[in-house]
């Protein structure tokens, strides 16, 4: 009994939602292998090498792997699957992408996006937005799951485990990266940020959102936004929080201009300590919020910020 | 070119659900259910590309019970040309759908396959990509904007960090995202029209697949309920709070 983590990175970087599948993977109580797939991207290899409780690296550095693209690196991973019992990897954009192209080579189900570990063969996961939880078990002798990394906390970096290199390459003649444009910025990624501050339709347009810059670098916050303003053109989508954005867990969440739709809920209730600030006092959001301010944001925002 | 779009009957998705008292699954009796919203854009998709003269014949696929052929319906009514009602209710998991779905692409050689990136019941985002790799096609999967040209599709795609642009050789899969496009209302002429289109129906058996059980629902709960917290009456007193009562910043 194994598993295999696939390690979510750009190349570069070990994304810490890799610390989260870890952690996730060591309640199955078996020895953890992390898979990094890439090109030129031995420094991933050391830093997944230092994640606590992994024993071994795998290293799979082609180019051919540049981009991470499905159509070949699943076939790597279904190929490498055949020596463990687990195929794990984050509930990201990446990890949905591959994952159940893996599963479906193997012949077995997928588990998605866990949020506990019941047994060495039952999860449990969200279904309907979030709106119930579905425990689940799998009858494969093969388990292919993805992890909600927001459910689990990060695992440590005090770890030693073995590099390995796998010099198996399958090409990719079906498909071609093209472009890519990644938001830079300076502050924490969404998921992985312990205060976010998410603005919605209350904010009128994208460039209100400074007011929201200026109160996260003073917290060391993220920003997010609801679906509704990313629709309304405010700002672009890799800031969505919500069912279909990104699911948040933060220590502190503080949600302004935010009605609180049930799909933007979905992405952020299980956040430790909600603050919603909004004119509306009806507003939704309020009935999850633990501290709720009802007034015009943009009297708040300059306030909030010279108090911090 | 023909393409394939399939839709997936779902509980609408402004019906706040229950689950049953006794904790088997989430009630669905006299619930109203509609078109998975992701498959409708994934129909609406298709019917722009039938209308730019690039599709010639949409074909759309259901896996359920014989009540999908409502959804199946509706999808005629948006533009779809014919539809296939493959009907099965047991073991319709992620895997067992895109192994029928499998077969049905082998029978009708679409050009370009396009599905909902995910079902708003289950969320399990798993049946394109499974449908992808069983047809051994390449892939692209969330959607924000699809264009086709000689032989390939490039497609822009809504990744963690922002967009990611492929170009895919065809016959390929595309699933939707939400913002791709607005779909749009069915006309009541076409809702009439709609029902004179052909709509096939064949079984499992039909298709020569045996479908076995992979995963097994044990219980379905409610979460955990949050509740409404205090209202604070300034920023100074939420400031306050947050030092000192939630030690939060």
């Amino acid at each position: 009994m194994a598993i295999l983590v696939i390690a979510e990175h750009d190349n570069q970087q070990l994304k810490p939602a890799t610390l989260n599948t870890v952690n996730a993977a060591s309640q199955l109580n078996q020895p953890i292998s992390i898979l990094v797939i890439g090109s030129d991207c031995q420094a991933v290899a050391e830093q997944a090498s230092a994640v606590s409780g992994v024993d071994t690296v795998l290293v799979a550095d082609n180019a051919a792997y540049q981009h991470q693209l499905a159509e070949n690196t699943a076939k790597l991973i279904a190929e490498l699957a055949s020596d463990f019992d687990y195929v794990i990897a984050a509930g990201t954009t990446t990890g949905k992408n591959t994952l159940p192209r893996v599963a479906a080579l193997l012949d077995v189900a997928q588990i998605s996006d866990i949020v506990a570990v019941k047994s060495a063969d039952t999860f449990v996961r969200p279904i309907y937005a979030g709106n119930a939880l579905a425990t689940i078990q799998s009858l494969d002798s093969k388990k292919v799951i993805t992890v909600r990394t927001s459910a689990f906390d990060a695992a440590g970096t005090d770890g030693s485990a073995t590099i390995t290199p796998c010099g198996l390459v399958h090409a990719n003649a079906q498909s071609e990266f093209v472009s890519e444009e990644l938001a830079v910025s300076e502050r924490p990624e969404l998921t992985a940020a312990s205060v976010i501050i998410s603005g919605g339709r209350g904010m009128g347009n994208g460039e209100n959102f400074s007011l929201l810059e200026k109160v996260a670098d003073k917290l060391g916050a993220a920003v997010g936004a609801s679906r509704a303003a990313v629709d309304a053109g405010f700002v672009p989508n890799d800031m969505q929080v919500g069912q279909t954005g990104k699911i948040v867990a933060p220590d502190l969440y503080i949600a302004v201009g935010i009605s609180g739709a049930i799909q933007h809920q979905a992405g952020m209730k299980d956040s430790k300590v909600i603050v919603a600030i909004n004119k509306d006092e009806e507003a939704p959001i309020f009935q999850i919020a633990d501290y709720g301010l009802v007034a015009d944001l943009f009297e708040v925002l300059p306030e909030l910020e010279s108090l911090l | 070119m023909k393409v394939l779009v399939t839709v997936k009957r779902v509980i609408d998705y402004n019906v706040k659900i229950r689950v049953k008292p006794d904790g088997s699954d989430v009630d669905l009796t006299n619930v109203k259910m509609a078109v998975n919203p992701f498959c409708e854009i994934a129909v609406e998709e298709a019917v722009r590309l039938k209308e730019k003269g690039i599709a010639s014949e949409i074909v759309v696929v259901s896996v359920g019970g014989s009540e999908a052929q409502e959804q199946l319906r509706t999808a005629l009514a948006l533009g779809a040309d014919r539809a296939i009602l493959v009907e099965s209710t047991a073991n319709t998991e992620s895997l067992n759908v895109a192994k029928l779905l499998a077969k049905v692409v082998e029978q009708e050689q679409p050009s370009l396959v396009i599905m909902g990136k995910q079902a708003i019941d289950s969320d399990n985002n798993q049946t394109g990509q499974m449908l992808a790799a069983l047809c051994d096609m390449p892939q692209a999967t969330f959607a924000s904007e699809v264009s086709v040209a000689d032989n390939s599709v490039t497609v822009t795609r809504e990744i963690d960090g922002g967009l990611q642009t492929l170009s895919l050789q065809l016959p390929a899969i595309v699933t939707t995202d939400l913002r791709l496009n607005e779909p749009r209302y069915a006309s009541l002429p076409n809702i009439m029209k709609a029902k004179c289109k052909p709509l096939a129906t064949v079984t499992p058996d039909d298709l020569g697949v045996t479908l076995s059980a992979h995963t097994q629902l044990l219980g379905v709960n409610p979460p955990p309920q949050r509740s409404a917290g205090v209202k604070v009456k300034s920023v100074a007193e939420l400031v306050d709070k947050l030092k000192n009562e939630a030690k939060v910043i």
